[in-house]
């Protein structure tokens, strides 16, 4: 390590696992650390502690790198998206519905994880079920935008990406079903990846919209989520059953590889008119370092960009309309207390249990499911959504990777959509075409904006190149120090 | 096509949401906003064209399989019970469904 005073909370997640490792320092007195951070923190991105079973995972830890039989990442903490449901937290998915649920399983991410080293710090909040753009939809309360206060962290893993530009975890899962992990990435000034749909199981993520859903890793650098990515994915044919019969991968292998020759697709449709003008200039810049760095910037065309917001809002509500009628009050979660009959418990708990976002899009599903409206939205949604999967492959064609802003703009205050959800919907506008395609998507740090708020550069891959994606953000991220940049106070 | 009061009252039973008058009349305003926008995607020509429920045809060479069908997971009766709302002698408590 080229610092040795360097803080704890400092270090990326390839610099903690060296260390332990290495026996520097311990994983408990890491865990430690971290867990007095987090627990000090007022800033709403934990929703749930267990500092027993955090310090045993972390003790327990320290006895196989006493023996060197730790795993990759021994030793080194993580925060949960409280979408992963865990034996040893509450798990809530930022809904009432949920308060006070207890798994009686891990999700395989957090299985996963675990067997690589990882120990658990807590649960993150993040929007009700996933549903939002700000983390403002969270039952539990906003999440503060650790560069300024008063502004949302993204959504709907808000608190995944709060909590690492806030140093209280080196790392977190997050989901992404339309732009969930890259969206709050660039907003908080962190990285994170959507691996390929189907690489990661979905065993155990609280469900929101199936066809979409998908987790990946967050965390400061290419090179750490490239760490956290390998150790997710892998095939779980007997939980999953839309986990692709793919081989697990070393994502850090490729990481510094050449970028000569690289060619760069930039969709005009990503550069129009509602682009801010800042957020334009961040991106134009980090597209810049990647064109010193070899690449070329190639037009192309996603032409149907526009109609992803409408299609998406289609699909997903459908899908959630579905997923969502588990709740019941019957097996789990919450049941209101006065009720007549059977209907009218399920009609209370539901109106009780569940936010007005959550009811919204409950509705919306029902309603374009409903007899009459199928043809017109729900299947005129999921050809238009082939066509856009198409959009991508004829663009592939001609480029390697395509690059474009994460969001519109810099992140908003909170409160300043309240009551119209459409504008976050248009605000979803970059990130729902790669969502509806399958594709991986990356965010990776381009710069400041408007208010000195970080901006993000999108990098969608075709099927299965997330190695490449993580190649094209660590090369700019040896040539940048943006990621490195903390926000004030931390 | 514009939404009513009538088809907010209709859907909210569909998916079993007890909705108050004024909670009623905010679901009614803000979805109608929302299908502003779904008027550009009528307009869209589809014909011959595959709806698509699954990016996994288009990922993946090999298709989905399907795995044995043979019990897998221990009776974990308590646990899958520990957070419910009403439970009796192992049994889910419901109100009365037959008279």
């Amino acid at each position: 390590m080229s610092n040795p005073s360097k803080s704890l909370h400092d270090m990326s997640v390839a610099e903690l696992a060296a260390g332990l490792k290495a026996r520097r320092f311990s994983a408990l007195e890491t865990a430690q650390h971290f867990l007095a951070r987090a627990q000090a923190d007022r800033s709403g991105s934990f929703l749930a502690f267990n500092p027993e079973a955090t310090l045993a995972q972390a003790r327990a830890s320290d006895a196989r790198l006493a023996t060197g039989t730790g795993g990759p990442l021994e030793g080194v903490p993580l925060g949960h998206k409280d979408i992963f449901v865990t034996r040893d937290f509450a798990t809530t998915a930022g809904s009432k519905m949920l308060e006070g649920y207890r798994s009686p399983f891990d999700a395989t991410v957090v299985s996963r994880l675990a067997d690589a080293g990882m120990v658990t710090l807590g649960k993150l909040n993040c929007d009700e079920f996933a549903m939002g753009s700000g983390n403002e939809n969270s039952a539990y309360g906003a999440v503060n935008n650790p560069w300024d206060s008063r502004r949302v962290p993204g959504g709907s893993s808000g608190g995944s990406a709060a909590a690492i530009a806030a140093r209280l975890v080196p790392a977190a899962t997050g989901t992404d079903t339309g732009g969930s992990i890259r969206q709050p990435a660039s907003f908080c000034g962190i990285t994170g990846i959507k691996p390929t749909y189907g690489r990661a199981s979905r065993y155990g993520m609280i469900a929101y919209a199936s066809s979409l859903d998908q987790g990946g890793p967050m965390a400061r650098s290419a090179e750490d989520c490239a760490l956290l990515l390998s150790a997710m994915c892998g095939p779980d044919p007997d939980r999953d059953s839309t986990s692709l019969d793919v081989p697990a991968e070393d994502f850090s292998a490729k990481l510094n590889d050449d970028l000569s020759g690289l060619r760069i697709g930039i969709a005009k449709e990503f550069f129009g008119e509602g682009l801010a003008a800042d957020v334009r200039a961040a991106v134009d810049g980090a597209l810049a370092e990647l064109t010193r760095l070899g690449a070329t910037l190639v037009p192309i065309s996603l032409p149907r960009t526009e109609l992803a917001i409408p299609v998406y809002y289609i699909i997903a509500p459908a899908e959630a309309s579905s997923n969502l009628s588990r709740y019941d009050g019957v097996k789990f979660g919450h049941r209101a207390k006065s009720y007549s009959d059977l209907e009218s418990m399920y009609k209370k708990t539901r109106a009780e249990g569940f936010g007005s976002e959550v009811k919204r899009r409950i509705m919306t599903g029902t309603y374009v499911l409903s007899h009459g409206y199928y043809d017109a939205y729900y299947l005129q949604a999921q050809k238009i959504r082939r066509m856009i999967a198409q959009d991508f492959q004829d663009a592939f064609g001609q480029c390697d990777v395509i690059a474009g802003p994460v969001a519109p703009t810099v992140a908003w205050e909170i409160g300043q959509n309240a009551g119209d959800p459409v504008a976050d919907y248009l605000a979803d506008i970059f990130t729902l075409p790669a969502s509806l395609a399958g594709l991986p998507g990356l965010s990776v740090p381009a710069g400041f904006g408007a208010h000195n708020m970080p901006v993000g550069l999108q990098l969608i891959g075709n099927y299965f190149q997330e190695a490449r994606l993580l190649n094209v953000a660590h090369r700019l991220q040896q040539v940048s120090d943006v990621h490195l940049r903390k926000p004030e106070g931390v | 096509m514009a939404l009513t009061a009538q088809d907010i009252a209709r859907v909210a039973h569909l998916a079993r949401l007890e909705l108050p008058p004024e909670e009623s009349e905010r679901a009614l305003s803000q979805i109608n906003g929302f299908f502003g926008l779904v008027a550009q995607m009528a307009a869209v020509p589809t014909q011959g064209i595959e709806p698509m429920a699954h990016s996994v045809e288009l990922a993946a060479a090999a298709a989905l399989r399907l795995r044995e069908d043979v019990a897998s997971e221990p009776n974990q009766r308590e646990a899958n019970q520990q957070s419910a709302p009403a439970v009796e002698r192992g049994l889910f408590l419901v109100p009365k469904v037959i008279e």
